[in-house]
């Protein structure tokens, strides 16, 4: 493979007009590879070798690996550099993806992650030198709870989803505990769908409930859902369409008189905090995205953290192990929890995502409110200049997000999906298509508070570009992106025929 | 506030062309009784130096600069500043799920490339795109055994992970999965004899880990052949991955649940790790998580998309075959990148130091009056030793000497009290272990 001339298979990529990011194209590593280089040294061992195939025995022992990479450390280098070159990212600007919340991911968290004594500690390590450790947990946990307004909380589950998980397994745990853990959990149709899936896990059945013509859970619609059955309802709030429930204390009221429980998805806090606390509209459990609200990098697709908040009733139930202060004012991990879920994951949740919320939440202070306010004033800044151009399907006051449709588009045979991919040859990275389902052809749009006022104008001239295109030429959109290193690649091929490995 | 873009004239400016009076204007939604008056009670704030004293007092009162014998799971293994170097361009770190492939072909190669790696060196033909860690991988891949022979009941060996276990135990109480716990014999290896045909029969899945808890490796080929008589599938978890530097790879399983955590990822506590999928390429619908995989642009040029997506909660919701979405993408990368770094070579080598030295240390430790090896298996970098006082003890003496001790084996196995399970990798020093043997030796010595 490495002695094809790569001038004429490797360039024909980038030959179709100027492009952003684009040097050159770049072969997988494995078709870099060559017998013989290494990337890596290792000091030189300083006890005697031994034979793996007499110590393992021959039946244990293994040869080479086949097809495994051999690249120089400079090949490494280039190698991801490059491919790095094809990313879009929030360093390099908007990205506006609704309901995922892509803000500034502070470098100082970068840094403080990395310190030795921090990054290089054991989880199994004694508590009496883990107590810095712990304090980072512990601290984290005031600071949630002092912005959700919740009585206790578990930072183990490694994301959100699997918060959700968790915090449906104390609804479960607490309703058990009463006699009767009931058959289903009711979620209205602008969930992420994350939430019914949770729900299937955690042993229930998921009653979906429509929402109202606003978009909002319909109240006397719920009154005739709610029966002895209902263990919880899971609620997004802000919805996915970027609206405060209003009706928030009688659904809570509604819920509560059946001695049903209100779980909360916190994926939309970014609108919330510092303004108002789920622990004081009713919300008996709930869960935040550290990598979404609190700042950390979402680095391709993850890690998340998802801390679980809980009120009084339900701390009981916590998933082990659970951070403690002694009296002594030493830290501890507590195991033993008679009446808790068990455990979610092991060790104590994904400590290096936790460490950077914190340090985001001591950057901003009581001033997270200031943070708030900033993501709401983007997200009507746009809606403002949009509205008139773009289909706005709930005409109700937003908060960090708003949520336009395709609709006036349509009519020029152009959906949500053809707007997104033109955007990206204006320099950003696209809204999020298609989701929420109850707007068809959706167009959700998260500015978050990490973007300027010039940058905020960038975005809407794009789009109110793009909206003209559609009208007079809409083949442009229909065929875009005209400026990345590959066009619209053919997913359904790739699904049909999978190929989800390099061969040699 | 520095992180904030906006001035106090443009505020001013941009409510104004919202039309709006001021920004309470928006909050008017949230009924009036339940609008914050005051400001959080938080600390902060706090310029970028103090968040950095802050960290570094708390660094300070950790285990910086002791020596650690703990593995248990999470490993400390050399890694190339290079990987840190490369995963922290923005362009990685600071993207999201690669939703939009065409501007997100970096992200998607590397996954695509860490699919591959993974397959690789697990010996497997297929490999998600991460799960969590290796707890959640392994219940994840119970739950995929599950479905895939519709049988309800798993035969997990004592000798996987208790962690694990716990975590697949809190996943299972609801789903009317059925745990049955199955011993493990001197050798340290799961007990054969106790997987009677019978409970095979009805088995959806015999799960079993490699190396395990105590260090030993397990006889896969004839756990395998055993189980698959019987219409069961084998599930190994693996979460010492240097190990299969030079230890055969589990190609008999037909899931494999790996932690990647020793792949170049920092223990920091306990996470963010990386989690891993690995099976056949027939079961690979019924695989949860994220996948990469290779098209084409109509101009015919080769491109990466996320793809079986029909499978993903986003899609399938309540039908979906797991609930993840976040997972742990960018510790992925770090996983491909240190292995495309230590290459065929590196990688063995690593594994081929880590053997020598615990070989090393557990002779050293041998020397000592009243220790010695409770299981007669095969182990790679660790090693179950009793000890004839409490592991606890002997771990808080060890302190004073700044190191951290072997795991108490006794917290998990009642039965395992005095026994400690001791991990050495290419990172400690022969001058290291003499010094732990002697800190050792003085502490048994010592009168109770």
């Amino acid at each position: 493979m490495p002695s094809k001339a790569p001038e004429t298979e490797t360039l024909a990529g980038t030959n179709g007009g100027a492009s952003r990011h684009i040097s050159r194209d770049e072969r997988l590593i494995f078709e870099r590879s060559a017998p013989g280089k290494r990337g890596m040294e290792l000091p030189p061992l300083d006890v005697p070798a031994v034979d793996p195939a007499s110590v393992l025995g021959r039946d244990f022992a293994r040869d080479s690996i086949e097809g495994f990479p051999e690249v120089s450390e400079i090949e490494v280098i280039r190698h991801f550099t490059r491919l790095s070159t094809w990313n879009y990212a929030i360093d390099l600007g908007m990205y506006p993806l609704g309901s995922c919340t892509m803000k500034y991911n502070p470098r100082v968290n970068e840094f403080v992650a990395r310190l030795d004594g921090l990054a290089s500690e054991h989880p199994e390590q004694p508590a009496e030198v883990s107590q810095g450790c712990l304090r980072v947990l512990h601290d984290l946990q005031k600071c949630l709870l002092a912005i959700t307004g919740m009585d206790a909380a578990t930072l183990q589950p490694a994301a959100g989803a699997q918060g959700e998980l968790t915090g449906l397994l104390m609804i479960r745990a607490y309703l058990e505990s009463r006699g009767n853990a009931r058959k289903k959990v009711l979620i209205p149709d602008s969930a992420h769908g994350t939430n019914p899936a949770s729900v299937v896990i955690a042993g229930y059945e998921v009653q979906n409930i429509k929402s109202n013509e606003r978009g909002q859970i319909d109240t006397d619609h719920l009154r005739e859902y709610v029966k002895d059955d209902v263990a919880a309802l899971m609620l997004t709030n802000p919805s996915t369409i970027g609206v405060f429930e209003e009706r928030i204390a009688e659904i809570a009221q509604i819920l509560h008189e059946r001695g049903a429980l209100i779980y909360m998805d916190g994926a939309n806090m970014n609108a919330l905090a510092g303004v108002t606390r789920p622990g004081d509209f009713g919300v008996d459990v709930m869960h935040l995205n550290l990598h979404k609200t609190f700042s950390t990098p979402h680095g391709g697709g993850g890690p998340g953290a998802g801390p679980v908040m809980v009120k009084k009733i339900l701390e009981p139930y916590l998933p082990v192990p659970v951070v403690v202060q002694k009296e002594s004012g030493q830290y501890a991990l507590e195991c033993n929890r008679p009446k808790s879920i068990g455990r979610v994951r092991a060790f104590c949740g994904n400590f290096g995502v936790l460490l950077r919320a914190l340090a985001y939440t001591l950057a901003y202070g009581p001033g997270i409110r200031q943070a708030t306010e900033d993501a709401v004033v983007n997200a009507n800044y746009i809606r403002k200049h949009l509205e008139g151009i773009f289909d706005l399907p709930y005409n109700l006051p937003s908060l960090h997000e708003v949520v336009f449709s395709d609709a006036r588009q349509k009519k020029h045979g152009v959906n949500t999906m053809d707007i997104a991919k033109r955007l990206i040859d204006y320099g950003f990275h696209p809204y999020t298509t298609a989701f929420p389902l109850i707007v068809p052809g959706a167009m959700m749009i998260e500015p978050t508070e990490s973007e300027s006022k010039e940058e905020c104008d960038h975005f809407i001239i794009a789009m109110r570009a793009i909206a003209a295109e559609a009208e007079v030429t809409p083949e442009l959109l229909k065929t875009a992106p005209h400026s990345t290193r590959v066009g619209r690649l053919d997913e359904v091929a790739a699904a049909r025929k999978p190929i989800l490995r390099w061969k040699p | 506030m520095r992180y904030l873009p906006k001035s106090p004239s443009e505020r001013r400016e941009m409510l104004e062309a919202i039309g709006a009076r001021s920004v309470e204007d928006f909050f008017h939604s949230i009924p009036e009784k339940f609008r914050l008056r005051e400001p959080l009670p938080l600390p902060g704030p706090l310029s970028e130096m103090e968040i950095i004293q802050y960290f570094q007092a708390r660094a300070a009162e950790n285990a910086r600069g002791f020596t650690s014998f703990l593995g248990a799971g999470v490993y400390q293994h050399l890694r190339s500043v290079v990987t840190d170097a490369l995963v922290q361009r923005g362009e990685f770190l600071t993207s999201y799920t690669p939703y939009q492939a065409e501007m997100a072909q970096g992200t998607l190669t590397a996954i695509f490339e860490f699919q591959t790696l993974m397959s690789q060196l697990t010996g497997q033909e297929v490999a998600n795109a991460s799960m969590y860690d290796g707890s959640t991988a392994l219940t994840e891949a119970v739950l995929m055994a599950e479905r895939l022979t519709g049988r309800h009941r798993v035969l997990v060996a004592r000798s996987v992970h208790p962690e694990y276990r716990q975590v697949l135990a809190t996943y299972a109480k609801n789903l009317g999965l059925e745990i049955k716990e199955i011993p493990y014999t001197t050798s340290g290896q799961v007990d054969q004899g106790a997987l009677s045909s019978d409970l095979l029969a009805t088995a959806a899945a015999v799960v079993v880990q490699s190396p395990n808890f105590f260090g030993v490796l397990e006889e896969l080929p004839g756990l395998a052949e055993k189980t698959h008589a019987a219409g069961g599938l084998l599930v190994t978890a693996i979460t010492e991955a240097v190990s299969l530097g030079i230890v055969r790879p589990p190609a008999e399983a037909d899931i494999v649940a790996m932690e990647g955590q020793a792949l170049g990822v920092a223990p920091s506590f306990g996470g963010p790790y990386v989690g891993v999928i690995a099976t056949r390429e027939k079961f690979v619908r019924q695989m949860p998580g994220r996948l990469a995989g290779q098209t084409a642009d109509a101009a015919g040029r080769r491109g990466f998309v996320l793809t079986l997506a029909t499978r993903e909660q986003h899609i399938r919701r309540e039908k979906a075959t797991s609930n993840i979405c976040t997972n742990e993408a960018l510790y992925a990368l770090v996983a491909t990148i240190h292995l495309c770094l230590l290459g065929k070579e590196g990688l063995r080598e690593m594994a081929l130091q880590n053997l020598a030295k615990a070989r090393f240390a557990q002779a050293e430790l041998e020397k000592i009056p009243g220790v010695q090896r409770v299981f007669s298996g095969p182990t790679f970098n660790e090693f179950t030793l009793e000890f004839p006082r409490s592991v606890k003890m002997v771990n808080s003496a060890l302190l004073r000497d700044k190191i951290v001790g072997p795991f108490a084996l006794g917290t998990h196995y009642p039965e395992l009290t005095k026994r400690a399970l001791v991990c050495v990798t290419e990172t400690i020093s022969r001058a290291e272990i003499e010094r732990m043997a002697v800190a050792v030796r003085r502490i048994l010595e010592s009168p109770v």
